[in-house]
């Protein structure tokens, strides 16, 4: 029974995690377009340009250019800034040594748990599988992940929070939650690690626990400092969209719709609608010179001479 | 105070009615020679008592806003309710469609790690003030925004932090909005893409578009005046007019070469819009484009529209409304000349307000494409239409990269292809490029002269900018070798004209700045030797 309630809290922790996400990213992805913003250098760019920053405006006529979308360029800046926070490194090395180990420990343990279901299934449907030697390897794997993984969330975890506590720049900033977080995952990864390590032999393995995950099969035991790190790891996942640290999810926009967003408006364009669409709001600001009472739209508000007004009066 | 102390972030609520922090010479971050002697470093005027009796002075040593202290609490009170109407309004899709997306995204995903802080010219000026730590100001403004906008209850306190809100804190977090210089470098280096810079720009336009409350610089002499009677400069078409014939006759005889400058051509392929500032304090940078422009037998124009002869758009740096007028003043210039293009002179904010920013509001027929005059001064200098002698310009030159331009729209290789032709003694600050600093007059400081305001923007923003230039010439420091500042942007102009003027690097280093087209006039075999005459102005 109790084990059965340990697979609802990981479902239900999946689904709050689930939803959490999505709404984050639907919200920011359904929010106007908005005035450009970007930064140079944008890596989707002609690669000759990349490498100096520059963009199609340092071409006469650019708008008779055919215009180029270099996909490569920006697959070349975002993989290295996913794996290995790369602009961390070039900015700020110190960090870079306790967050990259954090970081990549998420990494591995997502790899763990993602090489781990589809064992379970082949698994589940062909059993006879699970006795070779190429099984053997990817639970071995799966298990050096998981292993591997733990200790680099610990340890750079650890890092991260020592540098909040002592670093004077930081401290500042730093708010309860923000320990909370820290100590939220430094708890979750040591009972998994010493759960799992110290199970007996009671325990019959990841394996056998994820198929009982799967089948609801309430007849796998679950030593009670895994599964309190169970639960810990499945509230941490639920937690984890409602705050600051779902920036997994807003690194996309702050990149793709901000800061290498070029996109340029081309004349009865998709882009040309959505703004036509935008300059219909009617603004709400209070200043005088604004002449934004709530009834004029802002292409209105754009078109009013609030000098000549004044002059009138 | 001691400016070393590190000021919390709940002491901008401070209500002793006194600054946050005060700036020793010895605070500031040390200049390589000759300004390396803090005891000789120019004295920094303190705020007068009737300036400090009248104006909320609360923040550091000078005053850059002027906003007058509320006489009765009730005004106070007032004053509190409007900001958080403001401040609500930042985030409604119905009033702030034009960059709520990014700066949502800044409000809730900043990891406050301090990469950004290294990265800020400011702070590292001050000798790593807090106050000045490009967080510091999004900081305050995150948790006003869980707390008023979010309503976050007891959790999100924990979560995001409290802040008490008051008047103290506004009067301050006003006059902190204009102490960042818009450049966005500390953006360029966020591992998540925090924008410290643009809540910076967000803060001002709450101020401006909820309060009325704004630099009067930027504001009242500024976009107001240019909308009153076309230009900030106060110029009027007819007044324009006159000053650009005195600056043909001047250039003519100059370089001996006939110089008219066309107005409102019908047809033309080329708008070409400068910052009105260039025709009344550097009048030989339009000089010098119509002479280039005529040479390479461009079909150009200006125009004479009220607003279309001055490219600024100060509303960029405070106020979308403000912004919107202007640049929809500029492109309806175009569209009734019917030109092929405008092109835009040398001004950085001006590129940026018109060509990056304003792509997003020019519908329909006032879409008319938009050029930056690098591109087109390269094409015409590599196309051979011009003969020129890089030996008129042996002397050391270097380029002083506009955010503007570089940073924030990706025009960096056209000028450097220009000087590497011209200029034989051309050398790289460093950084440059998109790595570039600010000069320290971005966002309007450059016009901002008000209390002492200059002497804050000469000592803190523009001092990285001092030691870049003075390490682009320390192997030809002194007075024997004179040198150039190519600095193709007019704010940066206004800014370097009175910061070299304040540490003497005229007088003492021979370091002259001017623009671009200075150079190819003055490497032009057709004109006359000596454009460039190596005498302040």
């Amino acid at each position: 029974m109790t084990t059965v309630l340990l697979y609802a809290l990981i479902y239900l922790a999946v689904l709050v995690f689930a939803v959490g996400c999505v709404i984050r990213a639907v919200q920011y992805a359904r929010m106007p377009i908005h005035l450009r913003w970007e930064l140079y250098p944008v890596p989707h760019e002609e690669a000759r340009r990349v490498e100096h920053g520059g963009s199609y405006f340092e071409e006469v006529d650019w708008w008779e250019k055919p215009s180029h979308f270099n996909l490569a360029g920006e697959i070349g800046v975002m993989v290295p800034e996913m794996l290995f926070l790369k602009g961390l490194w070039e900015y700020n090395r110190k960090l870079w040594s306790r967050s990259f180990p954090f970081h990549f420990g998420l990494y591995l343990l997502i790899g763990c748990t993602a090489l781990l279901v589809p064992a379970t299934l082949v698994s589940l449907v062909q059993p006879t599988w699970m006795a070779g030697s190429l099984a053997a390897a990817w639970l071995g794997l799966c298990k050096a992940l998981g292993l591997v993984g733990s200790v680099l969330v610990i340890l750079g975890s650890l890092g991260l929070l020592s540098r909040r506590l002592t670093d004077e720049d930081m401290k500042n900033y730093t708010t309860p939650g923000d320990i909370f977080n820290l100590l939220f995952f430094i708890v979750t990864c040591i009972l998994l690690l010493a759960g799992y390590l110290l199970s007996d032999q009671q325990f019959p393995g990841m394996l056998a626990f994820t198929q009982g995950l799967l089948t609801f099969s309430p007849s796998v035991q679950v030593p009670g400092l895994l599964a309190a790190g169970m639960i810990c790891a499945a509230l941490l996942a639920a937690y984890i969209p409602y705050t600051h640290m779902s920036h997994f999810i807003a690194k996309y926009f702050t990149y793709h719709s901000v800061r290498w967003d070029d996109r340029v408006n081309v004349r009865g364009g998709e882009l040309a609608k959505k703004l036509a669409e935008y300059l219909t709001y009617r603004p709400t600001w209070s200043a005088p010179h604004m002449g934004a009472d709530g009834t004029k739209t802002w292409a209105d508000v754009a078109m009013a001479n609030p000098a000549m007004e004044t002059k009138k009066k | 105070m001691s400016g070393k102390k590190r000021a919390h972030i709940s002491e901008v609520s401070r209500e002793d009615g006194k600054p946050l922090v005060h700036l020793e010479p010895e605070d500031l971050m040390p200049l390589p020679a000759p300004l390396n002697d803090p005891a000789k470093a120019p004295a920094f005027k303190p705020l007068s008592t009737q300036i400090v009796e009248k104006y909320e002075c609360l923040l550091d040593d000078t005053c850059a806003v002027n906003v007058p202290k509320p006489k009765t609490k009730a005004e106070e009170d007032e004053l509190v309710r409007k900001f958080l109407a403001g401040l609500e309004k930042l985030f409604q899709r119905e009033n702030n469609w034009t960059f709520l997306q990014p700066l949502l995204l800044t409000m809730e995903h900043c990891a406050k790690c301090q990469t950004c802080s290294d990265a800020c010219h400011i702070f590292e000026a001050t000798g790593r003030n807090e106050i000045y730590r490009p967080t510091y100001r999004s900081e305050i403004m995150r948790r006003l925004y869980f707390k008023y906008v979010k309503h976050g209850g007891l959790v999100s306190l924990w979560q995001h932090g409290d802040i008490k809100l008051n008047w103290p804190l506004i009067a301050r977090l006003i006059e902190l909005s204009y102490r960042c210089n818009l450049c966005r470098r500390c953006a360029q280096t966020c591992p998540i893409g925090a924008d410290n810079g643009l809540v910076a720009h967000e803060l001002r336009k709450l101020f401006s578009q909820e309060m009325g409350i704004a630099a009067k610089e930027i504001h009242d002499t500024g976009s107001m005046l240019q909308l009153k009677v076309g230009s900030s400069t106060g110029m009027n078409p007819e007044v324009v007019k006159d000053n650009v014939e005195f600056i043909d006759e001047d250039t003519s005889e100059k370089t001996g070469i006939k110089v008219e400058t066309p107005w409102d051509v019908e047809g033309a392929d080329v708008l070409l819009i400068h910052n009105a500032g260039e025709f009344l304090a550097w009048p030989e940078n339009p000089g010098a484009f119509a002479l280039i422009l005529n040479a390479a037998g461009i079909k150009w124009t200006l125009s004479s529209e009220v607003v279309a002869y001055d490219s600024i758009n100060y509303g960029v740096w405070y106020d979308d409304a403000q912004f919107a007028r202007v640049a929809l003043r500029h492109a309806e210039a175009a569209k009734k000349l019917k030109v092929k293009k405008i092109v835009l002179g040398e001004c950085g904010h001006a590129h940026k307000a018109l060509s990056v920013i304003a792509d997003r509001l020019l519908l329909g027929d006032l879409n008319i494409p938009r050029e930056s005059s690098m591109t087109l001064l390269r094409d015409i200098v590599m196309s051979g239409r011009l003969k020129l002698d890089p030996s008129r310009n042996d002397f050391p030159v270097t380029l002083h990269d506009p955010c503007n331009l570089v940073r924030l729209m990706g025009v960096v290789q056209p000028q450097r292809d220009i000087l590497h032709k011209i200029c034989p003694r051309f050398r790289e600050m460093e950084p440059h490029g998109v790595d570039n600093y600010c000069c320290g007059g971005g966002s309007g400081f450059a016009i901002m002269q008000g209390n002492n305001f200059p002497d804050w923007r000469f000592n803190v923003s523009g001092r990285k900018k001092v030691e870049q230039i003075l390490n682009a010439f320390a192997d030809c420091l002194g007075p024997e070798t004179p040198k150039y500042l190519c600095t193709p942007c007019s704010n940066c102009k206004g800014q370097f004209r009175d910061m070299l003027m304040y540490y003497n690097l005229w007088e003492k280093e021979r370091i002259l700045y001017g623009g671009l087209v200075e150079l190819i006039v003055n490497a032009m075999t057709d004109a006359k030797p000596g454009f460039i005459d190596w005498e302040w102005h």
